[in-house]
C-alpha cells in the first residue's frame, strides 16, 4: 500500500512539472503588456524599460521559469505586480474559502447522488427510475450560473429576500459563515451529482446481475444488506474515480459562483488577475489549483486499495 | 474505466448494403427511444432557428426599439425587451447561431484532435504512449474553466477563438477513450494480416483502425455537443465569449443587464431557458444514440464541462 502510494507520487511529479510549465508560459502569451497597463499611456520608452527591469520581466523567459521553480521550492510564489503583496499570503487567505465551497459542493453532490443512484438501479425501469434519470439529464443541462442567478433574483422579486452578499468571517459569526456557503455549494454540486448518480446507477446495475448477488438473495438476506454490502461496495470504484474528476470541475466552477455570491475565494482572485495581466498571481493560483487536483486524485487512487482489498500494486 | 471500452463492429453493421431506408430507421429510433427523439426535435428546432434567424426574428438583434425599454412579454414582444429596448425573442433566435456554430465547430476540432492523439498513442504504444499520456494527464488536471479563461485571455474574445479554445481543451478526455478503443482494435488478427501484406503504419491507422473506432468517436461527439454549448455559455457569462452587441445566450445573462433584472426578470429567464433546452436536447439525443450504438459506454460520464 505504502509502496503503491509512493509510486503514484513518482508518476505525479512529471505531470506536475509539465503543468507548471503550462502554468508559467500561458499567462505570458497574454496580449497586452502588464507594464504598459500599469503606466497607462503616460509612459515614455525609458520608463517602460526601467519598470520592466525592476519587475524582472526583461530577462529571457527560461531564466524566469527556472528562478520561479526555485522560489516555489522555498515556498515563495512571488508578489502581485499590482499590489506588491506576496501571492502566498493572499492565497492562504483565499484558499480556505474556495476549498470550503468546493468540498461542501462535493459533499452535497455525493449526498444527493448515491441514494438516488442506488434507488434508480434497484427499481430499474420503474417510474422512480425514469424520474431520476430525467432529472439527472436535466441537472447536466441547466447551467449552474443560471440557477444561481434565478435563486438570487426570484426570491428578491417575490418576497424581497435575497441571500447575503456580504462575506462573514468564521471567527466573527460561525453560523452566518457556514450558511452563506450552503446555497452556492448546493447549486454548484447539482451538476456533479447528476454525473455521479448516472454512473452509480449504471455500475450497480451491472453488479446486481452477478451470481454472488443472486446467492445473497437466495440466502435470504435483507434487501438493504444485499444492495449496500454486497453490491454497492463492488460497484463503487469507478464512481470514486468520477468523483476525483468532479473535484477539478467543481474547483473550476468556483470561479463563477464566487462572482455571483460575492465570496472572496481563489476563483475571483484569478478572474481579476487575468483581467489585470498579473502574472505571478495567475501562475500562483493555477499552480495551487492544479496541485490540489493532483493531490485529490492521488487520494482517490489510494482509496481504491482501501475499498477493494484485492487491489494491490 | 474508459480504457476497457473496446471497439464494436457496430459501424460495419450499419454500413452494410442491406441497411433499411433512412426514414424507416428514423421511425424505428422514434419508437424505441421516444425521449431521444424528443431531444432530436429540440436539436432540429435549434438548428432551424440558427440557419433561418433572419426570417424568424421579427427585429434585428441590435435594433433599439424606441419607447420600448424593459417592456414585459406580450403580443408585440413575445419575450419582452431588455434595458436597451431590444427585442429579447429576436436576440434569443440570433443567439442560437453562436451556440450551434461553437458547438459543432468545437466538437469537430476536439474529436479530430482526440482521434489523432488517441489512435497514434494506442497504436504505437511504448515510450511515445507514455510521454503523450503524461501530457494528457497534466492537461486534464487543470480545471476546465480555469484553463479556458487563461486561453481566452490569450486569444481574445471572438467566435473562432472560442471554437479553438474549446476544441483543443475538449480533446484530452476523448483521446483517452479513443486510445482505449484503439488498443482493443489492434489486438485483432486483421491488423496483423494487414501488416503481413505490407501496409504501412499510416495506412493501417486510417483504413483499419479508424473505421473500427468510429462508433466511439460518433458517441463522444454527440455527448460533447451539449457540453460544448454549456461551456460556451459559461465563457460568455464571464465576458470571454463572442463580443457584443452580437447576442450569445450566456452573455445575455450577465454584464450591464444584471442590475435591471430585478425590475425586468424576463431578461434573466429566457436566455437561460434557451441554453437549458438546447443542451437538454443534445444530451437526450446523445444518450439515446449511445444506448443504440454502444451499450457498453452507457453511463460512463457524459462528462459535463462547466
Amino acid at each position: 500500500m505504502n509502496k503503491y502510494v509512493f509510486r503514484r507520487l513518482l508518476v505525479a511529479i512529471p505531470s506536475l512539472l509539465i503543468a507548471s510549465l503550462i502554468v508559467f508560459t500561458l499567462p505570458r502569451l497574454l496580449p497586452g503588456d502588464v507594464v504598459q497597463l500599469m503606466l497607462e499611456e503616460k509612459a515614455y520608452g525609458k520608463d517602460l524599460d526601467e519598470l520592466r527591469a525592476k519587475l524582472g520581466l526583461d530577462r529571457p523567459i527560461y531564466i524566469q521559469y527556472w528562478e520561479w521553480l526555485g522560489k516555489i521550492g522555498r515556498g515563495d510564489l512571488g508578489e502581485s505586480l499590482w499590489t506588491r503583496r506576496p501571492v502566498v499570503e493572499e492565497l492562504l487567505r483565499r484558499l480556505p474559502v474556495s476549498l470550503e465551497l468546493g468540498l461542501l459542493a462535493l459533499f452535497f453532490s455525493i449526498l444527493i447522488a448515491l441514494p438516488i443512484g442506488v434507488l434508480a438501479a434497484v427499481r430499474q425501469d420503474t417510474l422512480s427510475d425514469y424520474v431520476a434519470r430525467s432529472l439527472a439529464i436535466l441537472g447536466l443541462s441547466v447551467p449552474g450560473f443560471w440557477i444561481a442567478t434565478l435563486v438570487v433574483l426570484l426570491p428578491a422579486i417575490w418576497w424581497g429576500w435575497s441571500p447575503p452578499i456580504q462575506f462573514t468571517e468564521f471567527a466573527k459569526d460561525k453560523w452566518a459563515h457556514i450558511s452563506q456557503f450552503l446555497l452556492p455549494a448546493f447549486i454548484l454540486g447539482i451538476a456533479s451529482a447528476a454525473a455521479i448518480m448516472r454512473l452509480t446507477r449504471a455500475m450497480l446495475l451491472e453488479v446486481l446481475r452477478q451470481d454472488y448477488v443472486r446467492t445473497a438473495w437466495a440466502k435470504g438476506l435483507r434487501e438493504g444488506i444485499v444492495v449496500v454490502k454486497h453490491s454497492l461496495k463492488n460497484a463503487i470504484i469507478p464512481v470514486v474515480t468520477v468523483m476525483g474528476i468532479q473535484i477539478a470541475q467543481i474547483l473550476g466552477g468556483t470561479v463563477i459562483f464566487e462572482q455571483i455570491f460575492g465570496l472572496p475565494g481563489m476563483g475571483r482572485f484569478l478572474f481579476d488577475a487575468i483581467n489585470q495581466r498579473d502574472y505571478p498571481v495567475i501562475q500562483g493560483v493555477n499552480l495551487i489549483i492544479v496541485s490540489v487536483v493532483v493531490l485529490m486524485n492521488l487520494l482517490v487512487d489510494a482509496m481504491y486499495a482501501f475499498l477493494d482489498p484485492r487491489i494491490r500494486y | 474505466m474508459a480504457d476497457h471500452v473496446s471497439a464494436l463492429d457496430a459501424p460495419r453493421a450499419i454500413a452494410t448494403p442491406a441497411a433499411p431506408h433512412p426514414l424507416r430507421l428514423a421511425w424505428l429510433f422514434c419508437r424505441r427511444k421516444p425521449l431521444g427523439a424528443f431531444g432530436g426535435l429540440l436539436v432540429l428546432l435549434m438548428i432551424v432557428m440558427a440557419v433561418f434567424a433572419n426570417w424568424i426574428a421579427p427585429y434585428s438583434y441590435d435594433e433599439t426599439i424606441r419607447g420600448a425599454r424593459m417592456k414585459a412579454p406580450g403580443s408585440q414582444f413575445w419575450m419582452g425587451t431588455d434595458n436597451l429596448g431590444r427585442d429579447i425573442f429576436s436576440r434569443v433566435v440570433y443567439g442560437a447561431r453562436v451556440s450551434v456554430s461553437v458547438g459543432f465547430g468545437a466538437v469537430l476540432l476536439a474529436n479530430f484532435l482526440a482521434a489523432v492523439i488517441g489512435i497514434t498513442s494506442g497504436y504505437f504504444g511504448g515510450k511515445y504512449d507514455i510521454c503523450v499520456q503524461r501530457v494528457v494527464d497534466a492537461w486534464q488536471s487543470f480545471p476546465f474553466l480555469v484553463v479556458i479563461l487563461s486561453i481566452m485571455a490569450v486569444l481574445g474574445p471572438g467566435l473562432l477563438n472560442v471554437i479553438l479554445a474549446l476544441g483543443v481543451l475538449g480533446a484530452s478526455a476523448g483521446s483517452r477513450v479513443i486510445r482505449g478503443a484503439t488498443i482493443g482494435v489492434i489486438q485483432n488478427q486483421y491488423i496483423e494480416a494487414a501488416r503481413a501484406v505490407g501496409a504501412g503504419h499510416l495506412r493501417i491507422m486510417v483504413h483499419y483502425v479508424f473505421p473500427n473506432v468510429a462508433a466511439t468517436i460518433i458517441i463522444l461527439a454527440t455527448i460533447g455537443l451539449g457540453a460544448a454549448i454549456l461551456a460556451e455559455s459559461a465563457l460568455s457569462f464571464l465576458g470571454f465569449g463572442v463580443p457584443p452587441p452580437y447576442p450569445a445566450w450566456g452573455a445575455m445573462l450577465s454584464g450591464s443587464g444584471r442590475s435591471y433584472m430585478y425590475t425586468a426578470p424576463w431578461m434573466a429567464i429566457w436566455p437561460g431557458a434557451a441554453i437549458s433546452l438546447a443542451v437538454f436536447g443534445f444530451n437526450m439525443l446523445g444518450d439515446a444514440l449511445r444506448d443504440l450504438l454502444d451499450p457498453r459506454l452507457r453511463g460512463s460520464g457524459g462528462g459535463r464541462l462547466r
